[in-house]
């Protein structure tokens, strides 16, 4: 029993160290940018930057339209699939999990193949367009985090005795899925809500490619340019992953202990 | 024959409930891969041919494809390993559970910590001027760059990509081993095994389906990370996500077509990873009831 606590403290020490060098080094190298002495000019540099504001906002909304885009289309699947459609879960679940397998970069190439200005849905003629086709992306890229939130959440409500409740009490469809579903799976939906705004924030490949102006391709260019500031955006972003990551657990945690009546 | 009627409307309104979804995975996911995929086996005008394919065995992009599957095997092994010992550390060392909680609320921040700022955080730690290489050089006189070590450099990536691959093996493997259960451990301890009899013959066995399949989860997510060595090597470090970033850019392989067969490549092994995941997570879902 000894021996297997010393390794276990061992195990814990080594992961402690190498995760936790890297975020000192980081934030170390954050501050040194005056000579001779640490300050936190390399994140007035940061926040003082337009271009950090601009591509900071642009993300932001991104991930706002790919929440509320990707709410709309995953919880009335999953709602659907569990009340009506119980034989095709193994189909829908294997598609959400589509991602996964096809590597990001590989599904944004199809879209530039696809979309591009002599195709069907020339989308990448316009910058609207273009933008459309980020978020599809986005909603692409965080569909299998999202479904299983959601569907994980269904999980613990009864599906067919609320549908058939509210429906008795003379609910129609969007009733039913706005005042009735929707409520019931928040935990679910908010889960998804954090995991994708943490993974749109930061997101590099899907933005540079498609050229849109987002967080991620400018972080890629101060990185390229500039010394100090790329530690700066580094503690930066991964506050951002903190806090997302935070309150996704604040959210389970309360849904835990304070289970929704179905 | 109203009956059968009435049946078949409701089936058609049960189908068009999933409708909108089908559509988007149809548009922005199936049909996008499938038409690399089809591309990869046609000439820019449009016959069919095995040419791309065989091409992708010409001597560079060998090396690419080489080069990701060595980081990819090296950050999943070593991801794996270390997660595994992590995990086995909060399940079964005896420590107090803040440690528990603290390293699982980590590692659902670490995983995600992944593309452009995790190559800013290696690179203020581990480059020419990182917090370490400093230390090392100032402190005991240790120059970490005249060993040959480079940040930009597979040694340098496979480093830096456990970053989010050692919390994610431990996010995976922490309920497979609350899964086993005590009374195996004690059932042998009374037959007289020893705990090395125990590991060999009660819990690799039962765990090794999570092991081996959270190890090749790992590697297909390496294996599809691009923004994190794009950001850490620019274009200097050959791998097959920059090469097809590249070329994805300005057609540097000067054929369309062979850039369709180098994404199927990446489709294919990263496809195959993921499907002996996946059913090697039915196995090990048997011991967890």
């Amino acid at each position: 029993m000894k021996t297997t606590r010393l390794l276990a403290w061992l195990a814990i020490a080594i992961g402690a160290i190498y995760f936790i060098v890297p975020l000192i080094g980081t934030f170390e190298f954050s501050l040194r940018m005056r000579r001779g002495e640490y300050s936190f000019d390399a994140y007035r540099s940061v926040f003082t930057d337009m271009q950090f504001r601009a591509t900071f906002g642009f993300s932001m909304l991104m991930a706002l339209f790919t929440i509320v885009f990707g709410m709309l289309l995953v919880v009335p699947t999953a709602y659907w699939v569990r009340l009506r459609l119980p034989q095709l879960r193994p189909v829908v679940e294997f598609i959400t999990l589509l991602p996964l397998v096809i590597p990001a970069i590989v599904i944004v190439f199809g879209y530039l193949r696809l979309y591009n200005s002599s195709s069907f849905l020339p989308l990448t003629n316009s910058t609207t367009g273009t933008n459309m086709l980020l978020v599809f992306s986005y909603m692409t890229l965080s569909l299998p985090y999202m479904y299983r939130a959601v569907d994980t959440a269904m999980r613990m409500i009864d599906v067919a005795t609320l549908t058939e409740a509210a429906e008795s009490l003379g609910a129609k469809w969007p009733t039913i899925l706005f005042r009735c579903i929707f409520p019931n799976v928040m935990s679910g939906v908010l889960s998804g809500a954090f995991i994708t705004f943490a993974i749109v924030m930061g997101e590099f490949t899907m933005a540079s490619l498609l050229n849109r102006p987002a967080f991620g391709p400018y972080l890629q260019l101060v990185g390229a340019n500039k010394a100090y500031e790329p530690s700066a955006l580094a503690i930066i972003a991964f506050a951002i992953t903190w806090l997302s990551m935070g309150l996704l657990q604040l959210v389970s945690r309360f849904h835990k202990t304070a289970p929704v009546k179905a | 024959m109203k009956r059968t009627a009435l049946i078949d409307r409701r089936t058609v309104v049960d189908w068009l409930g999933i409708a909108p979804f089908m559509l988007f995975a149809l548009l922005f996911l199936i049909l996008p891969t499938l038409y690399l995929v089809t591309g990869a086996f046609l000439t820019p005008d449009g016959t069919f041919t095995f040419k791309n394919i065989a091409d992708l065995f010409s001597p560079s992009i060998l090396a690419a494809y080489w080069i990701s599957i060595k980081v990819s095997l090296a950050s999943s092994l070593g991801g794996a390993v270390i997660g595994f010992f992590l995990a086995w550390a909060i399940v079964m060392g005896g420590l107090p559970r803040v440690f528990r909680s603290g390293l699982l609320t980590f590692s659902g921040v670490a995983s995600n910590f992944a593309g452009v700022p995790l190559a800013f955080a290696f690179i203020a730690t581990l480059g020419r001027t990182g917090l370490v290489t400093v230390l090392l050089r100032d402190l005991i006189g240790f120059n970490l760059y005249s060993t040959g070590f480079n940040l930009l450099s597979f040694l340098g990536l496979t480093i830096t990509y456990m970053f989010f691959q050692i919390p994610l093996m431990v996010l995976i493997l922490t309920p497979a081993l609350d899964g086993m259960k005590r009374e195996w451990r004690e059932a042998s301890e009374i037959l007289g095994a020893s705990t090395w009899q125990y590991w060999r013959m009660i819990a690799l066995p039962i765990l090794w389906p999570s092991l081996l399949g959270t190890t090749l989860l790992l590697f297909a997510n390496a294996f599809g990370a691009v923004a994190t060595a794009y950001a850490l090597t620019g274009s200097s470090l050959n791998i097959v996500p920059i090469l097809l970033f590249a070329q994805i850019r300005g057609d540097v392989l000067h054929n369309p077509n062979l850039g369709y067969a180098l994404a199927l490549g990446m489709i294919v092994i990263t496809g195959l990873s993921n499907v002996l995941y996946i059913w090697l997570r039915s196995r090990a879902e048997r011991w967890q009831k």
